[in-house]
């Protein structure tokens, strides 16, 4: 009896943490919702921070994050590929793996910090380039980690019958290996933009922020998310309710990205 | 001569994260020397942060209190989350119904894909005067620093611990429940046991994540210089002090700056480390 009772309080308590979890996602997204939807107004996408909108930012966050994609991309890419297809798994492959496995998980107000000392500091100024190179740094490593998975997946027989076909290495490598792990990549990719989109502290001390609209990358730079922290901690209400409109703008576009991903890959399966 | 070309690009991408790692590591350790020599480690024992007014060379700077702010931020956090994770996981891997498993799945992956500056507000406004309202203290400060980030590891711990639980194979749980086993009694003999790494190394990378948390915690913790003397009192951590401050600091005190960014980076760095070697194995395949 007694370990049949305990063992209905441990199911109890597991199902009970679950419900937990599920409780605080939709605590969050609710109160997120009705606070946001209520602040949103059509003047919200059309005017700029400096007159209470948020189209100087989304646009600002969106190009620092496309560009970063357009660098992070291609590097993680090749990396992953290095690693699957040319390495023949070698000790450097391994330490390389693991060093961007570390990578991933560094603190990102550190790679803020590094990034500040190298490209803003010398010029004495916060600038658009250097909250690209800071989103850059912390896309890297989620793309090769992710293209490095994928491609192990990749069966064996496809290279061989590229081989076969007599294509060269790199011929096989990009028409076949990466065509057939496609999918699989785009996800990842899209899973990574969602998270760097949403990123703040490596952009605080490199582009900062601006109020007005501005394509310079070589000054400070607008970002949704560093604005979101300021006006959140202004005193008066519309700076507030301005905050929670542009929270709840930021996490529609991170969720429907990051599902966009995984329906992707249910699709395929 | 494009597969050469080819070849060497991808080998130089392959290389550029361990020199962008390197990089890191050196312009801190640069960057910090002044204060590292003015302090050495004794700056982890002392609790005075004072810029001189009229000298920004001078000054004495101490990291004790973010120190002790992100370890006791981090403990909280990790207190609250790791049974709840477990609890998450065994209910995925064991409890729920086939028809459960992928909207749970999705909803606590969601639950980590939202990102980190939205804790932060959603806790200041919604969560802070709740834990004031029944722990008392001011609404910010440790407490709802450490459970808010709770709640930031959780999905990701359960993720992992998950991973390693499905890695036990049917055949030894089904012999268990043969013997008359109970759930439970699976769950800790068998499956524990079995996944015992992957357990290990998901609390030690959550942990290494709720280190170096930034946007949520400098919301919630309330970025006072000052120690805590109870668990609802305000205090300071390396990340929130760096995000508030750094970038105003000057001499001296933005080299003890470059110092706790330097503190922080070594110790995430050894933490996840330790988490991959030890318990989580080195992917080979």
């Amino acid at each position: 009896m007694n370990r049949l009772l305990l063992n209905k309080i441990i199911l109890v308590l597991s199902t009970l943490s679950a419900i937990i979890g599920i409780g605080f996602l939709f605590w969050i997204l609710i109160t997120l919702s009705y606070k946001g939807i209520s602040a949103l107004h059509l003047s919200t996408f059309t005017n700029d921070l400096v007159e209470g909108g948020i189209r100087n930012l989304l646009v600002g966050q969106f190009t620092m994050a496309l560009m970063a994609s357009a660098i992070a991309v291609p590097i993680g890419m090749f990396a992953g590929i290095w690693l699957r297809e040319y390495s023949n798994n070698s000790k450097l492959a391994s330490v390389i793996r693991n060093l961007s496995d570390i990578m991933m998980s560094a603190p990102s107000i550190v790679i803020g910090v590094f990034v500040f000392a190298l490209f803003v500091a010398p010029f004495g100024s916060y600038n658009g380039f250097a909250g690209i190179i800071a989103l850059t740094i912390m896309m890297i490593p989620i793309i090769i980690s992710t293209t490095d998975n994928m491609l192990s997946l990749v069966p064996k027989e496809l290279r061989e019958a590229g081989i076969a076909l007599g294509g060269s290495k790199h011929k096989i490598i990009m028409q076949i290996v990466v065509k057939a792990a496609k999918v699989g990549i785009t996800t990842g990719v899209l899973l990574s933009f969602a998270r760097i989109i949403g990123e703040t502290a490596p952009l605080l001390f490199t582009s900062a922020n601006n109020q007005f609209f501005t394509m310079d990358l070589t000054g400070q730079f607008p970002s949704l998310t560093v604005s979101i922290y300021n006006l959140a901690t202004y005193p008066d209400e519309a700076s507030r309710e301005l905050a929670w409109a542009a929270s709840f703008v930021l996490t529609a576009i991170v969720l429907l990205i990051n599902l966009t991903g995984r329906y992707m890959t249910r699709n395929k399966k | 001569m494009g597969g050469k070309l080819f070849k060497n690009f991808s080998f130089f991408s392959a290389t550029l994260s361990f020199f962008i790692l390197i990089g890191i590591f050196s312009i801190l350790f640069t960057y910090a020397q002044d204060s590292i020599r003015e302090f050495g480690f004794d700056f982890l024992g002392s609790e005075i942060w004072e810029a001189d007014e009229d000298d920004e060379e001078i000054g004495i700077f101490g990291g004790y209190i973010p120190v002790i702010g992100t370890m006791l931020s981090t403990l909280i956090a990790m207190v609250i989350a790791t049974p709840l994770a477990m609890g998450i996981a065994i209910f995925l891997t064991e409890i729920a119904h086939k028809t459960l498993v992928k909207p749970v799945s999705i909803a606590i992956e969601l639950l980590a894909a939202i990102p980190s500056i939205i804790y932060g507000m959603w806790g200041l406004f919604y969560f802070a005067p709740i834990v004031q309202s029944t722990f008392g203290g001011q609404g910010v400060g440790l407490l709802t620093a450490g459970i808010v980030l709770a709640i930031m590891i959780i999905p990701f711990m359960a993720a992992i611990t998950r991973d390693a639980m499905n890695t036990v194979p049917d055949v030894l749980k089904e012999s268990a429940y043969a013997m008359g086993a109970t759930k439970f009694e699976v769950i800790k003999d068998v499956i524990m046991p079995y996944s015992k790494g992957g357990i290990i190394g998901s609390i030690i990378l959550a942990l290494g994540r709720a280190l170096g948390e930034t946007m949520a915690v400098a919301f919630l913790i309330g970025s006072v210089m000052a120690i805590p003397s109870s668990i609802t009192d305000p205090t300071t951590s390396i990340p929130v002090l760096l995000a508030n401050n750094f970038s105003e600091a000057q001499g001296l005190e933005m080299s003890s700056m470059y110092y706790l960014a330097l503190i922080l980076f070594v110790v995430s760095f050894a933490i996840i480390s330790v988490a991959k070697f030890y318990f989580l194995g080195k992917k080979v395949k």
